[in-house]
């Protein structure tokens, strides 16, 4: 069941993606992309990630009202304006689009997938300092699932101690547990952080290009 | 009371007694079984309370409000609304982007329908458990705006254009100050888990979190006016204005489609004053000992009829969130509405810096006892003593066959022990 419903939410997010790329009024841009980031969210959900879930919605799908207001207000100068692309507009649109795609396939070719069928294991819990699993709910549902991507941000690769043997003794700390010791450049980390900063880079300087420019006074214009 | 999800004990029981049935069917069958049972508390609030704010709002300005349909009180007269906006003719503008003018209702519906899903509304009974409710519960209902803003876009209408406006405008620095209020329990109790929160708070009114230091007192009354905002409710209903937008953003619809934004609304008033009921009211707990004990150890020494507890537990919780409920009718027809600009200011220049004080202040509060009291809460028990057990069921991370261990958990069998561990407390 959860490979129809991973179909039907992939279906969603790839459809709409699509329909934002081709649809040519910007509200209905905003909506399918909407769609497509909240479908991305059913996603989170289904792989039981619902704190990334829940941050999906709150901060990309909301993130999307003030894309929409934005687009309305500085882009659409009549109702319903329609947005049409130079075809240099599409060359280059088309030239990035591929070469993500060659990017994202060269990356999901080189996971060995047959190791994953194993469960990964998340280590012995006094050893992470973290709380042990809680009781009563399943350990799906209390959201345990995205803790491998947290500890793989600060550098801690779950799934390579998993597969290592679990010492008995609880290592003390600063003593070596089988892996490199965990710095800030050993994780994914800083190359975050300067991908965020980028980011903000980027929309300070849509915010620049987007302004309203200043009109001249009414008075140079010679309007009463 | 023991801590056992209601899916998943449904899940078990469909298991159980139907062993020849696929694991998915079951699954369909509980999912639609609690999609109904939110459905009606979905429905049933706005059913009653549209009834009860005409009602109120009659006496209020000294009138009798709905007498005649359904006998006495005129208590059905939500049913004659209903049945009457039934039969409107759904219309849609000429100059309206269609798609989008009749998708909006659906998108604020739904985004609050979703977030019932998450909410407890008794210990354990909650269709989704999750460990950040709390945090899913408002970024669902924070879809809210998208819907309302689509709406007023999307009817070609001046007046939809700036309600749709205003309300963004309105619910996104709203967010801030809802966010920073409804972490303030967060950080009193340590989890995001709704039911964990309420959990925490038994054992005596003085235990709720309410009354648990003078900045969550004030925590409280700051969450109420914050969500009466996020739910634009008057003094904040800015984005349907009558006065000056006609409508607001809802000034093309009609119908049905119409009613669904107040079912939505109601709904969401309902929903937010659970939420204040249960980070802050002690939520199914009713605030007396000596019930509240007798309700625990009914729940814990009689299996069979565990559910009356439960039912008991919503019952209180209902009536606290009416009562909420009930206070956020009486603002509406006794405040008058305020300017877009002073409603801002509000937002920004009050409740933002009230809230952070608040957080700062709640945050610091425990750390301020135990450098000069020597002890972490001024009233009641310390937080982390007050965490009824939870059956810790050892058998559960020893690797077991999963049929035995299904069985473990869903069969009554496994409670007497858990009844043990309740009285050693």
């Amino acid at each position: 069941m959860e490979a129809a419903l991973f179909a039907i939410y992939a279906l969603i997010v790839c459809g709409s993606a699509i329909a934002v790329v081709i649809s040519q009024n910007i509200v209905r841009m905003a909506m399918f992309l909407v769609l497509s980031l909240g479908a991305t969210a059913g996603l989170y959900f289904l792989l039981h990630a619902d704190f990334v879930g829940a941050t999906q919605l709150l901060i990309y799908v909301g993130g999307t009202v003030i894309l929409l207001i934005f687009g309305v207000m500085l882009t659409a100068s009549a109702p319903y304006a329609s947005i049409q692309n130079s075809p240099g507009e599409l060359l280059q649109g088309g030239f990035l689009a591929v070469a993500f795609f060659a990017v994202s396939v060269a990356s999901v070719l080189a996971v060995d997938w047959s190791q994953l069928g194993q469960e990964v294991r998340l280590p012995q819990d006094s050893r992470m300092g973290h709380p042990a699993p809680v009781q009563g709910y399943e350990t799906a549902d209390a959201g345990n699932t995205s803790r491998p991507i947290g500890m793989a941000l600060l550098g801690v690769r779950v799934d390579d101690i998993a597969s290592e043997p679990v010492p008995e003794q609880t290592a003390t700390p600063g003593e070596t547990t089988g892996h490199p010791p965990v710095t800030p450049l050993s994780g994914y980390l800083l190359p975050f952080e300067i991908i965020s900063v980028h980011l903000l880079v980027v929309l300070v300087g849509a915010a620049y290009l987007a302004r309203a420019k200043r009109r001249p006074l009414s008075t140079e214009r010679g309007l009463p | 009371m023991h801590f056992v999800l209601m899916s998943t004990t449904t899940t078990g029981w469909l298991a159980e007694l139907f062993p020849a049935l696929p694991v998915w069917l079951i699954g369909f069958v509980v999912a639609g079984f609690h999609t109904a049972l939110i459905g009606l508390f979905f429905g049933l609030p706005a059913f009653v309370f549209i009834w009860a704010e005409r009602k109120i709002s009659a006496r209020i300005q000294d009138r009798l409000g709905p007498t005649h349909a359904g006998g006495r009180f005129g208590w059905l007269q939500s049913l004659a609304d209903g049945i009457k906006l039934v039969q409107k003719e759904d219309l849609a503008p000429q100059v309206a982007d269609h798609l989008l003018f009749r998708c909006a209702p659906y998108v604020v519906v739904m985004s609050v329908f979703v977030a019932f899903a998450f909410v407890p509304f008794s210990e354990g009974w909650v269709a989704v458990g999750s460990d950040a409710a709390l945090f899913l519960v408002l970024a669902i209902l924070s879809l809210q705006v998208l819907g309302v803003v689509l709406a007023g876009y999307a009817s070609g209408s001046k007046w939809s254009l700036f309600g749709g406006m205003r309300e963004a405008a309105q619910m996104v620095s709203y967010e801030i100050p809802l966010g920073l209020t409804a972490v303030i329990p967060v950080v009193v109790t340590g989890t995001m888990n709704l039911n964990d929160m309420v959990a925490v708070q038994s054992g005596g009114f003085w235990n709720w979190l309410i009354f648990h230091d003078p900045f969550c007192f004030l925590a409280f009354f700051t969450f109420f006016t914050v969500t009466l905002a996020s739910n634009k409710r008057a003094p904040f209903d800015l984005a349907e204005a009558e006065s000056e937008l006609v409508g607001g953003f809802h000034t093309e619809y009609s119908g049905m489609r119409w009613s669904y934004f107040f079912l939505a609304e109601y709904a969401a008033m309902f929903l937010v004053s659970m939420l204040g009921a249960m980070l802050f009211l002690g939520g199914w707990w009713t605030g007396l000992p000596w019930i509240d004990r007798f309700l625990v150890a009914v729940d814990s020494s009689w299996s069979p009829v565990w559910g009356i507890t439960r039912v008991a537990g919503l019952v209180v919780l209902m009536v606290k969130t009416s009562l909420l409920v009930s206070v956020q009718i009486w603002i509406r027809w006794t405040l008058p509405r305020l300017r877009i600009d002073q409603v801002m200011t509000t937002c920004l220049k009050y409740l933002l810096p009230i809230t952070c004080a608040l957080f700062l202040g709640a945050s610091l509060w425990p750390l301020f006892l135990a450098t000069t009291l020597q002890r972490t809460t001024l009233l009641s028990r310390p937080i982390g003593e007050r965490m009824p057990g939870r059956p810790v069921l050892k058998s559960v991370s020893k690797p077991v066959p999963s049929g035995e261990q299904k069985s473990a958990r869903f069969l009554p069998s496994a409670e007497p022990h858990l009844a043990a561990t309740k009285r050693e407390r």
